[in-house]
């Protein structure tokens, strides 16, 4: 690439500071009214959702149903065992696996 | 910083490394065959520090869009987190405003939801020190994938593409064994998400922000209408 690629990554990182930053500035220690809160605090479980799916259906474009076994796995060690290391090192390992036995 | 807080950070922090290694190691390895050097590459990492977008960034320069039109692009994407420190903001309570503008930069998707779910009060401490695992373990799978990516089976860098899914979803698991209704929500919320992208009318990264606002609004309705069914007690 022969263009100067600073300027844009200076860019992009102003416009994902911003609205990193804001919230905390003016809501850091304002007292929240109980709609808003319970609104708040419903804000992890629909993001993650809306973060997996559908996402994760191209995660291994060549092969969906690779990263569909992982998180398979992901699922059924994290719902018996928990932990995360597990479940994430092993989900790329079930992917690896179909992706070099079944690609 | 308490030895304790450490540890615990330490020990939270560990899997998010583990998840963003290799993600970054994917995005090194793009930016390479996109043409970007080096630096710029590290740059990306290391000043931007937002993964969906770095990977956006690499497409669309790739399709010749120029700066301002990347750099659009990047504020509606990233908009999401807008959204996720407003839920943060109540969680961490710090009287100086200057650690704000530190903790604000490592607001991601990954580093939020692990904060999340993490029971009782968010120190500074905390949160920083998890938010230099994932710092660490992005910027040098960037590098890693960027100089080594060349030596590495195709397939295991395609396994890896699993791995941000997984450690979301993994992340997300004990709460939804204990709560039905954060299982409804977060379903509810992958599968509007999903329809939103087949109508393919939003501009890319809103339907993310969408399924946030509607979905996270029907949760609250449905918890203040019964109290106990609250998903989360953080």
């Amino acid at each position: 690439m022969d263009d100067n690629l600073i300027p844009l990554i200076l860019g992009m990182a102003a416009v994902t500071y911003g609205p990193r930053l804001l919230p905390f500035l003016f809501l850091g220690n304002t007292q929240i009214p109980k709609p808003v809160n319970a609104f708040l605090k419903c804000i992890p479980v629909a993001a993650i959702g809306a973060l997996i799916i559908p996402g994760v259906m191209t995660a291994t474009p060549d092969m969906p149903a690779a990263a569909l076994l992982g998180m398979g796995f992901t699922a059924v060690y994290g719902f018996f065992k928990g932990g995360i290391i597990v479940p994430v090192l092993g989900s790329v390992g079930i992917a690896y696996l179909a992706l070099a036995g079944l690609g | 910083m308490e030895k304790q807080e450490i540890q615990g950070a330490i020990k939270a922090g560990i899997p998010i490394f583990i998840g963003y290694f290799p993600a970054a190691v994917a995005f090194g390895i793009l930016a390479k065959t996109t043409g970007v050097s080096l630096v710029e590459a590290f740059l990306f990492s290391a000043v931007v520090f937002a993964g969906a977008s770095q990977f956006i960034a690499l497409n669309l320069l790739a399709t010749g869009m120029g700066p301002t039109g990347i750099i659009l692009t990047t504020l509606l994407v990233n908009f999401r987190h807008f959204l996720m420190s407003a839920y943060l903001s109540t969680r961490i309570k710090e009287k100086l405003k200057k650690y704000y503008l530190v903790l604000a930069f490592g607001v991601t998707d990954e580093v939020f939801s692990v904060l999340s779910f993490t029971k009782g009060p968010l120190t500074k401490g905390f949160v920083f020190a998890l938010q230099m695992s994932a710092y660490s373990g992005w910027v040098s799978g960037t590098l890693c994938g960027y100089l080594l990516g060349g030596f590495m089976p195709l397939i295991l860098s395609q396994s890896m593409g699993v791995a941000l899914y997984s450690l979301l979803l993994a992340i997300l698991m004990p709460e939804l064994k204990i709560s039905r209704l954060s299982l409804f929500l977060a379903l509810s919320s992958g599968l509007l998400n999903w329809l939103l992208m087949y109508l393919d009318f939003l501009p890319k990264g809103w339907s993310i922000i969408v399924c946030i606002l509607v979905i996270a609004a029907a949760g609250a309705a449905l918890t203040l209408n019964h109290p106990q069914k609250e998903p989360l007690d953080g």
